[in-house]
């Protein structure tokens, strides 16, 4: 238990330590990866939790797949970032006044916030004796929350669509294949049937006159 | 002393501020926008899981794997829009965005 407490505070320590860092730093690319830094710790917290499979969604996918986007786009960009910082100092101050207080908003609701206990008596889905965290989420993320699920999986594939249909660009003089041009050509209109007489030829750039 | 569900969402609590902090101060850089609405998003999951585990009920957790969902598809549709913006006007500066005089 008190190595518990001991990984729970390094965790939270190192969590917020790289979220300021990622509002912070000067260069976009150090922020991406200590916003990496930061998900690491917050699988760390989820697997104290006991909630493994999330932290490991969190590693694979939200670090594997959606924070090397985000290095990879800011890399590509090639924007002067210091000029981007130019505003900071004179933010600051009422950056800081709406942080404060919101900070001592939650902080009040944290602190004087109490479960009522028939809540806690009757759960929606009650985690089930004997099976693994990611067992029992499957258990019921394809039964009783499957359109969740299933809505889920739309929002995916939408910003699929969406971002493809955002960046793709057609490039200038790259012959491209017109499935429908293809398909709609008629014998008629691109087949000649010429008697040739013997001795002379068919020139084509002569408008394919004998 | 025992590690307790206030702990877990003082933590959310104080990511979240370091979320709209961060909105507040970088106004200008619109990448790092999107970098704390990344960090809000996992103050709210962190909150839904700390939840989740302390009153025995999966719900919590299957609604944080909606907004880890939600949260990457913002990110996506976030970055075709950057990547868009800066092939049209090669500077990625907010100030700027009032094409459409909205």
């Amino acid at each position: 238990m008190v190595l518990a407490g001991a990984f729970f505070y390094l965790f939270a320590a190192l969590l917020l330590a790289s979220g300021l860092m990622v509002i912070s730093t000067r260069n976009p690319v150090h922020g991406v990866l200590f916003l990496i830094l930061a998900f690491f710790n917050a699988a760390g917290l989820f697997v104290l939790l006991g909630a493994e499979f999330l932290a490991m969604m969190l590693v694979i996918v939200y670090i594997g797949a959606v924070m090397v986007l985000f290095l990879f786009v800011t890399m590509m960009l090639d924007v002067d970032f210091a000029e981007m910082r130019a505003g900071f100092a004179s933010h600051l101050p009422i950056g800081t006044l709406i942080g404060a207080i919101l900070l001592i908003e939650l902080v009040l609701v944290v602190g004087s916030w109490v479960i009522v206990p028939e809540i806690a008596a009757r759960p929606a889905a009650p985690v089930p004796a004997g099976l693994t965290n990611t067992e029992a989420l499957g258990m019921i993320l394809y039964t009783k929350y499957v359109y969740f699920f299933e809505a889920a999986g739309l929002i995916l594939l939408l910003a699929m669509v969406g971002a493809i249909v955002l960046t793709l660009r057609h490039k200038e003089g790259v012959r491209r294949q017109d499935i429908a041009a293809q398909v709609a050509r008629r014998p008629a209109e691109t087949l000649q049937v010429r008697k040739v007489a013997p001795g002379t030829a068919i020139f084509p750039e002569q408008g394919g006159k004998a | 002393m025992e590690i307790g569900l206030a702990h877990y969402m003082t933590v959310a609590a104080i990511l979240f501020t370091l979320g709209i902090f961060g909105v507040f101060v970088n106004r200008k850089n619109v990448i790092v926008i999107l970098m704390s609405i990344e960090l809000m998003l996992l103050a709210v999951n962190l909150n839904l899981v700390a939840l989740s585990a302390s009153l025995g009920d999966l719900v919590g957790q299957v609604f944080a794997l909606l907004v880890l969902t939600v949260a990457a598809g913002e990110a996506a549709i976030g970055l075709a829009i950057i990547v868009v913006y800066f092939r049209k006007t090669g500077s990625i500066a907010v100030d700027d965005i009032n094409m459409m005089k909205g």
